[in-house]
């Protein structure tokens, strides 16, 4: 309850900075579409139109019990006077962000389901024959897909699966219409390109806690019982290591979802990163406020989810004295 | 404790050898030592810290800890050489045939199951019995073994549970599969004396019960007179002497063996005096919401040593804390050399940090690892007296002297140094700011018998050339024979009595001294029995 309670806090501090960072930007939507030549009085009237005006204070509370309600508010770019996009009238950032959400969720998602799995299974293989060279090579290559950016990555992927080798396609533009088949297809290089820059991190915390576990004098104690490796890894350090190991996973699950932004603009995906891109590009204030408050709860959720595991893992948590 | 008459060989170990790899190169931890152990034996391994003994009763299962290993030598179990078997082989005698009971239960159980599943996985592994005939065996260890509510204490976490109550609870995992050998390795060593008492007693009664054949590892000689047939004695990886137990107490042949309980014979004669050097009174003191001390008055006279003994928990070093003013009390002051001291160490004047000095219990933990022993020792002269350079030198080498160590040292760091030599530099840093009042924390805890001894008259020999008063805190009764003038019992935050050491070790006890001090082994074979005896009677 108390974890709950300070995590509501810590995304309410949040939506405060991000508000505030949003409104001490220097230049305006006003201006920004109104071009540098634009009179006084037209910036102005713009400004009263889109609530501008006001003092910061106001609209932050204004924006918060919106949010409360679920109305992001509209966004400022779709509009009439807009480019592109005439006669439709300002869309709501509901509406607009909802199915990229989808979209990017489904791409960590799937990339996640690849990843977690995977550096777990790596991880604890490489605590069980440690110092062999499957461990050395292991530990050598994640170090390597850890410290390449992820446009690097992604580039890499491109060239070696998109160019070379054709076997998927560049560009994961996916809409409402593709089947799941032809989503997994498409978005295959962005998927393979998340699960490698996370895995390298997981796979490594896994191992070290293992191993870290290893030392303690219960698992020479099971040893000595007659316990085989594999029973020791698995019943008797594992479980001691999920808490760690919780942690880890989620931050790189909000990595992964922060690293999207990178990746989305990279192979053209209609996510929720790209959006954002987009809408900072545009001084589109609610659509940018928006996306950085779902990254910040993501993020505090996923923390919640660990501290959690970590509690129902450890018994001396779980059942007091 | 019966004397074994059919004389069946279980365990025949010849000639082992055994390297360690520890700071980079390999170092002899066992020299070719020899080992015989007939069926329903038990023989007891004594000896030091690094004397290889723990060593020696893990490498009778054929195991060796991670950097170790079996150069040489050979391991008859049962007619099979465990040097010569595969790690595959090895695990189906491991916790089945032989079994292991480790010094800290508390560490040595997993965290994340429950008792009764760690009690009985080994006997699961041989798939003789069902798991639900296996838990009511479990049950009747427990309660053979005088566990509280044996029927449910299986269902419990490793934290649930007292460290006395988990030694015993490891006593029944080794036994559930009714192993052949059991190897204790130091098992009540990080025990209470009045918890050492109960899980020694269920120990042997359950190993007689069975007739199961034991190694008990032991650096307390009057703990294993209490257990074994037979005492073989270790030291530097080469055995001392072997006899049985009663030829080894009565009549020692070598030296070493003597010197073991040379602590108990340290004695020193009581003085004290009305002048105090501090008084505490009517202190209460809490950690957090959680009360530790209740209304405790303590004086200590000039130039005297007072010792505070109790279980761990009674609130002796609590006691410390309050004293320091790193833990404020609650209620209650602190009267220091005729002046009220102010609860609070930031409001405490230099002068008044300077008078008391505190030493630890683990001088390992105690000292910067980085820090050279010059720098250790010097940096209270020149914080507390402003010396500096030249003098501040010849200072940290006089104060070097006072310890029985010379300039060589200097330069070392805590790293390069033995325990006792640790335990001595950190003594040095509590003489250079030139204390009026020493608190020992449990100072000789952590050290061998030997070196014990060495540290006890150091400290005896500082007071009579400098006139310091100690504080001494220590659950060692021993060790309070051989330097107290006076004694404060302590027991659950309260003190129980405080007095000269003759009147304190001196019938009418009231009822918990007389627990704590009937509780402390004698170095009689038949002190446990009788105690039994007399406590049931």
């Amino acid at each position: 309850m108390l974890r709950l309670s300070l995590g509501l806090v810590t995304v309410f501090a949040f939506s405060v900075i991000i508000f505030s960072t949003f409104s001490f930007l220097p230049g305006d939507f006003a201006t920004e579409i109104l071009g540098q030549s634009a009179t006084k009085s037209a910036v102005k009237a713009l400004r009263a139109e889109l609530g501008l005006d006001k003092p910061p204070v106001t609209r932050y509370f204004d924006w918060l019990g919106n949010v409360f309600q679920g109305d992001f508010g509209s966004s400022f770019s779709g509009r009439s006077k807009v480019q592109g996009d005439q006669g439709d009238r300002s869309r709501e950032v509901v509406g607009l962000i909802v199915p990229r959400l989808k979209n990017t969720l489904f791409l960590t998602g799937v990339a996640a389901m690849l990843a977690i799995p995977l550096s777990l299974i790596l991880g604890i293989s490489a605590a069980l024959y440690r110092n062999s060279y499957y461990d050395r090579s292991a530990t050598g290559v994640s170090l390597v897909t850890v410290s390449s950016p992820e446009f690097f990555t992604a580039y890499i992927f491109i060239l070696l699966l998109a160019t070379l080798f054709p076997v998927f396609p560049t560009i994961s533009n996916v809409d409402e219409a593709s089947t799941l088949a032809e989503r997994f297809y498409r978005t295959a290089l962005p998927v393979f390109t998340l699960t490698l820059i996370t895995m390298g991190h997981m796979m490594r915390m896994t191992r070290s806690a293992i191993i870290n576990i290893l030392s303690s004098e219960y698992i020479e104690m099971a040893k000595l019982s007659g316990a085989s490796r594999y029973e020791v890894i698995v019943k008797h350090a594992l479980p001691n290591a999920w808490a760690p190991i919780s942690q880890v996973i989620a931050i790189n699950l909000a990595y992964m979802l922060i690293g999207s932004v990178v990746v989305e603009y990279v192979f053209n995906y209609q996510g929720i990163g790209r959006l954002m891109v987009g809408s900072v590009y545009n001084r589109d204030l609610p659509v940018v406020q928006a996306c950085a408050l779902i990254f910040a709860s993501t993020y505090v959720i996923l923390n919640l989810i660990a501290d959690l595991i970590g509690i129902i893992s450890n018994p001396r948590l779980l059942y007091p004295k | 404790m019966t004397l074994n008459n059919s004389k069946e060989l279980l365990l025949e170990m010849k000639n082992i050898h055994i390297d360690g790899f520890s700071d980079e190169r390999w170092h002899k931890i066992l020299k070719g030592v020899d080992l015989t152990l007939h069926r329903g034996e038990i023989l007891g391994l004594i000896g030091e810290s690094g004397a290889g003994k723990s060593t020696m009763g893990k490498a009778a299962m054929g195991y060796t800890q991670p950097g170790c290993k079996i150069i040489k030598g050979e391991i008859n179990f049962n007619g099979i050489d465990l040097a010569k078997l595969t790690e595959f082989e090895k695990r189906k005698i491991w916790g089945t045939k032989i079994s292991y009971v480790a010094q800290s239960a508390a560490a040595s159980f997993n965290p994340a199951h429950r008792l009764m599943d760690q009690t009985i996985s080994a006997a699961n592994r041989l798939k003789i019995n069902p798991t639900d005939v296996l838990k009511k065996d479990a049950v009747q260890l427990y309660e053979s073994l005088q566990l509280p509510d044996a029927e449910n204490i299986g269902d419990r976490y490793p934290h649930q549970v007292s460290g006395g109550q988990l030694q015993r609870i490891m006593t029944a995992m080794a036994m559930s599969p009714r192993p052949e050998l059991i190897i204790f390795d130091e098992p009540t060593t990080a025990l209470d004396v009045t918890t050492q008492v109960e899980v020694l007693s269920a120990m042997r009664s359950i190993v007689d019960k069975f007739n199961t054949a034991a190694i008990y590892i032991t650096h307390d000689l009057a703990v294993v007179a209490q257990m074994a047939d037979r005492i073989k004695v270790l030291r530097y990886g080469e055995e001392v002497e072997e006899a049985e137990t009663r030829d080894m107490l009565s009549n020692p042949k070598e030296e070493y063996t003597k010197s073991l309980w040379s602590v108990r014979s340290l004695i020193k004669p009581e003085e004290t005096n009305e002048d105090y050097m501090l008084s505490i009174k009517n202190i209460d003191a809490a950690y957090g919401s959680s009360k530790v001390l209740h209304n405790v008055s303590i004086d200590i006279p000039k130039g005297k040593t007072v010792a505070i003994v109790g279980e761990s928990g009674s609130g002796k070093s609590t006691t410390a804390r309050v004293i320091t003013g790193l833990l404020p009390q609650l209620k209650g002051e602190i009267i220091f050399d005729g002046k009220k001291l102010s609860p609070k160490l930031e409001q405490r004047s230099k002068e008044e940090l300077r008078r008391i000095q505190i030493i630890f219990q683990m001088p390992d933990t105690a000292m910067n690892p980085r820090q050279t022993v010059d720098e250790i020792i010097g940096r209270p002269i020149e914080f507390y007296q402003g010396i500096k350079g030249k003098e501040r030198e010849a200072k940290v080498i006089e104060l070097l002297k006072m310890i029985e160590l010379d300039e060589t040292f200097l330069d070392r760091l805590p790293s390069e140094l033995s325990g006792g030599q640790k335990q001595r530099i950190c003594i040095a840093r509590a003489l250079a700011a030139n204390p009026d009042l020493i608190i020992c924390d449990e100072v000789t805890s952590a050290l061998d018998q030997i070196v014990q001894e060495g540290i006890l008259k150091l400290l005896q020999k500082l007071q009579k050339d400098l006139g310091v008063t100690y504080i001494f805190i220590t659950h060692d009764i021993a060790t309070v024979k051989a330097i107290s003038d006076e004694i404060v019992v302590m027991y659950q935050g309260e003190v129980v009595e405080q007095g000269l050491k003759s009147k304190i070790l001196n019938p009418p006890y009231p009822d918990y001294t007389e627990l704590l001090l009937s509780s402390v082994p004698e170095m009689d074979p038949d002190w446990l029995t009788n105690l039994l005896n007399k406590r049931s009677s």
